[in-house]
């Protein structure tokens, strides 16, 4: 058992941040040679001005008309999404580790101000959840892997928020928040959560045919 | 069966159930009688994996089915908001489904898929522009229909129309001699208002040629001759070329059949280039202006087209600005004007647009939402171009553009796009509108100044 959990708060660790980081990568570099291969126009239409001008519109809360339509649902996203990256990159316990392995560190968000953080976060997934019950056109679409992406991503945040506040069962707490953090990690590059990498691209390739083509927004 | 009009006003009342059945006609039956599953399987992954790339791929992994494409689509508020008909449920219903069974899908799902990518969709891409990842689910549409092209299941009308363009090149089976009948016989008649006006054919060197699509000739002559009134007046070195490839419309493009899209195409500026045109200008039409500013031209490996393809709004714009053309009085009735979504989404002419009408008309009420937002007729995106089985549900679907259309309180509504105003015609008769449609050429040819340009003046 302590070699099990020594394991996957050791070595795991790595492994999962290098199949993130790799699998992401890999994906990557894959989509361009694919477009190389077999969709070279799209390189031919591209603009980095026009990229930037779209992911840059769309960056910016409530400016796309579409966004305004729904602007309960693309509020709490928006927030979401940015908490999804600036809660656990800024948490003090996690400064601590990177700081262990690679000797740096940065400023860490107030432990009860992250706490609190924690909470919106978790309380965004489960509005999230309710959200593709309850609206028509999401339910419409909803796929079971959409819940299993959902709870996937709110495990670790549960189980840190748990393993912090040590309620109870601490140590088995720490533990599932390493296993539920790693699972996500590993799940990123392979699922539609990868949406963080091809949605960039996307997006940059619609800005550029609506702007260097079309010559119109796509807000 | 949908038959005539005595039961389209009940059909107007309720919205469209997809659970009834839907609507065919006898070349999709007939094509599907005639599939086997093993034609259905090797077509559909034939297409989806050899005529596809990353592109396709990122679309359909990326989409997180939020739900946002849903308020951009007029058949989904049309029809009361019914999911089925949001644009992501229309890839769910047709590409998601065909990528899950691996292409082994039935004879009654791809009847359902001809009739959602065909008659449910207009390829519009208000959808693409509402997603917050920028999906393109018209492309992803006209994937579908290019399989049902192959699979020989394409809507009778509009596929009559492509036999057409594969026989003669152009959209309505208009033949050599008619064509120049027609020209010469709107030039004769044109004479006894402008004594020296000329429809210069096959003029070598012209600054302008000039194109139009197939109906305009077939049924609708009476624009060939504002066409002309118009350059005479302006004092344009103009031609117009007496051989095929006159034709820029392009129903191929909206069948799937890229083959015979692309021969249009490159028909359409090869004879440009037989005339040595520095330009090309065309009439109000969207798809064709689409058709030869990035789809044909693309088939044919030009990555933006060989001439420079002016829409008649820039015309317009560009013969007003410059004085070629003087308003000698401005139209008095209430205007409105509909953005053509090749046009506005399509080519960002909608300011321009908005120019001229106000150059030519006192009371232009501008119709919300516009400009890039506005919603499609209803008609294009080869919609119409399906035919009578199915303009009673077209009818419903396009309620939404109705009660937009009546919002306005115009007297006449300006539809700067053959498709559109056909559409919208038929949306005025059967939502009792109460409002004139025109082209924006009629309202320029009815206050213009009809005098010659004079060098120097």
């Amino acid at each position: 058992m302590n070699s099990f959990i020594a394991f996957i708060m050791g070595p795991m660790v790595w492994i999962s941040a290098i199949i993130f980081v790799g699998g992401l990568l890999l994906k990557f570099i894959g989509i361009i040679q694919s477009v190389r291969k077999k969709e070279p126009y799209i390189f031919s239409y591209m603009t980095f001005k026009h990229s930037l001008r779209s992911m840059g519109a769309w960056l910016v809360p409530f400016f796309p008309k579409s966004t305004r339509l729904r602007p309960v649902y693309y509020g709490i996203s928006y927030v979401f999404h940015i908490l999804l990256f600036v809660v656990p990159l800024f948490l003090a316990s996690h400064i601590v580790l990177f700081n262990e392995a690679f000797q740096i560190s940065w400023p860490a968000l107030n432990d009860r101000l992250a706490d609190w953080l924690t909470v919106v976060v978790i309380a965004a997934l489960v509005f999230f959840a309710v959200r593709r019950q309850m609206v028509p056109e999401v339910a419409y679409l909803t796929r079971a892997s959409d819940y299993l992406m959902i709870a996937i991503v709110a495990l670790p945040f549960i189980t840190g928020f748990l393993a912090y506040h040590q309620w109870f069962a601490y140590r088995w707490m720490a533990v599932a928040h390493v296993l539920s953090g790693e699972l996500m990690l590993i799940i990123i590059p392979f699922s539609r959560l990868s949406h963080m990498l091809t949605a960039p691209l996307t997006r940059a390739y619609m800005g550029s045919e609506f702007g260097h083509v079309r010559h119109a927004r796509d807000w | 069966m949908q038959t005539q009009d005595n039961t389209m006003t009940e059909q107007s009342r309720t919205a469209a159930d997809p659970k009834k059945e839907k609507a065919t006609d006898p070349a999709v039956e007939a094509g599907l009688e005639r599939l086997t599953p093993e034609q259905i399987r090797n077509t559909i992954n034939q297409v989806l994996e050899k005529e596809t790339g990353p592109r396709f791929k990122a679309y359909v992994e990326t989409c997180m089915s939020c739900g946002m494409c849903a308020d951009a689509c007029s058949y989904f508020l049309s029809n009361d908001r019914d999911p089925h008909f949001m644009p992501a449920a229309k890839v769910k219903n047709t590409i998601w489904e065909m990528l899950a069974k691996k292409g082994n899908v039935s004879k009654d799902f791809l009847r359902e898929a001809v009739h959602i990518s065909h008659l449910e969709c207009n390829v519009c891409k208000r959808c693409a522009m509402y997603c917050p990842f920028g999906i393109d689910i018209a492309y992803m549409m006209l994937l579908v229909r290019r399989i049902c092209h192959k699979l020989e299941i394409t809507p009778q009308y509009i596929q009559d129309t492509v036999n057409s363009h594969s026989v003669t090149l152009n959209q309505m089976w208009v033949k050599d001699d008619e064509w120049i009948d027609t020209l010469q016989w709107q030039e004769e008649d044109a004479r006894e208002e402008f004594e020296d006006l000329q429809i210069p054919l096959d003029k070598v060197g012209a600054d302008i040629m000039y194109s139009v699509i197939a109906p305009e000739p077939k049924f609708q002559a009476g624009l060939i001759y504002q066409a002309a009134a118009l350059m005479h007046a302006a004092g344009m070195d103009w031609t117009m070329p007496s051989t095929p490839g006159w034709d820029n419309s392009n129903m191929a493009m909206y069948t799937g059949d890229n083959e015979i899209s692309g021969r249009i195409a490159r028909t359409f500026f090869e004879t440009a280039a037989k005339l040595r045109v520095k330009r090309i200008v065309m009439g109000e039409c969207g798809h064709a202006f689409r058709s030869v500013y990035d789809m044909g031209n693309r088939w044919n490996s030009w990555v933006m087209p060989p001439f420079e393809v002016v829409h008649a709004l820039a015309f317009y714009h560009e013969l007003l600005t410059e004085g070629r053309i003087t308003i000698k009085e401005k139209y008095k009735k209430k205007v409105t004007l509909h953005d053509p979504c090749n046009v506005a989404r399509g080519r960002g002419l909608h300011d321009k647009a908005r120019q001229v009408v106000n150059m030519v008309c006192e009371d232009f009420v501008d119709m919300v939402p516009n400009r890039e937002h506005n919603f499609c007729c209803g008609a294009g995106g080869g919609v119409i171009n399906c035919g009578p089985p199915y303009k009673g549900e077209r009818m419903v679907n396009n309620r939404n553009k109705a009660e937009q259309l009546a919002a306005t309180g115009a007297d006449v509504l300006i539809a700067p796009c053959h498709n559109c105003h056909s559409g919208l015609e038929d949306i005025i008769h059967h939502y009792d509108l109460k409002m004139e449609i025109k082209f924006l050429g009629d309202l320029i040819y009815e206050t213009m100044e009809k005098k010659i340009y004079t060098p120097g003046k």
